[in-house]
């Protein structure tokens, strides 16, 4: 297997949005804040079109939609716990429920999805975005593994319509796919490796994870979830149908809507029989200090855990 | 000018009285901060302050209003159904089953550029819209119409804060400064005032005017308006009495939720505002 390019999702993304820039004037660049290496040639390049609306992550929301009414595709972007939680109630308002009667291109990214701010703690941790923002009617939302899938990302959201939420790692991580050709975000899932009677469906971070259990268990197949709304739900569904088990693993709490849920829908609404086991965080914030490895060792999600488990299961 | 003037007054009296009817068609609307806002909305939709266009709401070159205190904007249905943004029949069918005139006005109301009901939004998205329409160079100007209330919301000085900084000469924000939240006067509540200090504070013009006298809203809108992008956006305090002109509201602290019976209304609408 050759080594992949590592890089962060947000610079993936941003590079790209910047190309895209010169020949789309509608797209407008706003931030609370927060920056990236590749966010400073948008801000030197069109610094008429990049805004920083200082700490203050609701107004970045009001001010983005009153953009989108005029018109304009607006990227905001802003650390993940607070563009979607601080905003919520204006990303409900202004975003979704606006979206439903006149058109508002927004696109919110939340950089620090998961625990991928390690050491900062509850504040900055961000397992609540995936369940609440798909809760919310006519909000997209994506959650890519690599940096492949972020600029894959960027022409896709140029052309739907209606606001979406991006949620990005904090961390520099190797690319999964070799080829941008490989990832058809409308249909929002891929198959990473084959096998049979066990499924890990993984999305963002997690799917690093379950590639390394596959290759430690030959026959553990994966599938990484990049876009858990809306997905080709059909389609996951024919994917899902051969396996016995199914284990989603996600950097999100578990049980309350996330891609736990998205999987039971499908399974409920296709009547698959297979049984399901999600991998995630139950209910509890995350004080414990240490790696990220010590964070999901603790939480029952590292690779030692997620291996026994499908020990357990292949022997049943 | 005179005439104008007159012909305003009377309009402004017609809105009233539709205001109230609107009300006793659909008890659940907000009546009293809705008659606070009567010569507001009247002096902008008729005193040709407001450009726009009733057979195509959506008008690229309109001025933008936003109504950021939604709830008391049930006077605006009169005014956006004599303007030809919808038929009058319409009004007959407040807050029933397949109108599109709810108690808290929504963009499917033709006419009202956002969601409302939830409030702190208003300057905000008025915000982008005043940048909006800098960017693409159009000469259009973004009126706010918010509560005095709504300023206990950070959000609204997360917005006051931004249109400063951008200067943002095209957005105006009118303040209808009834002085009562839900439960009591506002300075007993959370003090919101003075007003002018906190504006000018954050960088913006001020002025204040009797927010039930036409003439003086005409003047300081048509002033305020001619502001050019590049100065500082503008907040005009228009001082008001809730439940304006029905003495059981204008005496009641919880008028906010107060519903009058068909009894009160004759009794207001039969006699002299």
């Amino acid at each position: 297997m050759t080594v992949l390019k590592t890089m962060t999702m947000r610079d993936a993304f941003i590079g790209t949005l910047c190309d895209r820039m010169s020949e789309d004037s509608s797209i407008f660049f706003l931030v609370a804040d927060l920056g990236a290496p590749a966010l400073d040639r948008i801000r030197a390049e069109y610094p008429d079109r990049f805004i920083n609306v200082g700490i203050a992550e609701q107004n970045l929301i009001n001010v983005a939609s009153g953009l989108a009414l005029e018109g304009f595709s607006v990227y905001t972007y802003a650390i993940a716990p607070f563009i979607t939680m601080r905003a919520y109630e204006q990303v409900r308002v202004n975003l979704a429920v606006s979206s439903q009667i006149r058109p508002v291109n927004v696109t919110m990214i939340g950089l620090g999805g998961g625990v991928s701010y390690v050491v900062s703690g509850p504040t900055h941790h961000c397992l609540e975005d995936l369940a609440i923002m798909r809760l919310l009617p006519n909000m997209s939302v994506y959650c890519p593994s690599d940096w492949v899938v972020a600029a894959q990302l960027v022409d896709h959201t140029r052309i739907t319509i209606g606001p979406k939420y991006i949620r990005f790692d904090g961390k520099a991580l190797p690319a999964l796919y070799a080829d941008p050709a490989d990832v058809d975000i409308t249909k929002g899932f891929a198959q990473l490796a084959p096998g049979r009677d066990i499924c890990l469906v993984s999305t963002g971070f997690m799917s690093h994870r379950a590639l390394k259990v596959a290759k430690e268990r030959p026959g553990v197949a994966v599938i990484d979830m990049f876009s858990l709304k809306p997905c080709d739900e059909a389609a996951l569904a024919t994917a899902l149908a051969p396996y016995r088990h199914v284990i989603t693993m996600e950097e999100a709490f578990i049980n309350n809507g996330g891609l736990d849920s998205l999987v039971t829908k499908i399974v409920r609404e296709h009547e698959l029989g297979c049984r399901q086991h999600p991998i995630g965080f139950n209910d509890r914030y995350v004080f414990e200090l240490g790696s990220r490895d010590h964070l999901h060792a603790i939480n029952c999600m590292d690779e030692t855990a997620i291996i026994a488990l499908t020990d357990r299961l292949g022997r049943c | 000018m005179n005439e104008t003037m007159g012909n305003l007054e009377r309009k402004a009296q017609w809105v009233w009285s539709e205001t109230l009817r609107m009300h006793r068609l659909a008890p659940e609307t907000r009546v009293a901060s809705s008659l606070s806002a009567v010569e507001i909305f009247t002096t902008l939709y008729y005193g040709d302050l407001l450009k726009h266009n009733g057979s195509d709401p959506r008008w690229e070159g309109r001025d933008r209003l936003i109504v950021s205190k939604g709830h008391g904007s049930i006077c605006l249905f009169p005014i956006l159904a004599d303007r030809g943004y919808f038929d009058k029949t319409e009004l007959e069918l407040i807050c029933k089953e397949g109108s599109f005139l709810g108690g808290i006005p929504d963009t499917i109301i033709p006419g009202y550029e956002t969601i409302n009901g939830s409030l702190g939004h208003g300057i905000g998205v008025a915000c982008g819209m005043a940048l909006g329409l800098k960017r693409k160079g159009l000469p259009n100007h973004v009126f706010v119409v918010a509560g005095d209330g709504e300023f206990c919301e950070g959000s609204m000085w997360e917005g006051v804060m931004f249109a400063a900084h951008h200067r943002l000469g095209n957005l105006t924000v009118i303040i209808d400064n009834n002085k009562l939240c839900m439960l009591d006067r506002c300075e007993k509540i959370m003090t919101v005032e003075p007003f002018e200090k906190r504006f000018e504070a954050f960088g913006w013009e001020t002025h204040r005017v009797d927010g039930h006298d036409i003439h003086a809203l005409h003047e300081a809108l048509t002033d305020l308006k001619c502001r050019k992008l590049g100065e500082s956006p503008a907040v005009l305090i228009a001082d008001t009495v809730k439940g304006k002109g029905v003495p059981e509201l204008e005496s009641d602290t919880l008028c906010h939720i107060r519903t009058l019976t068909h009894e009160e209304i004759d009794r207001a609408t039969g006699g002299a505002k």
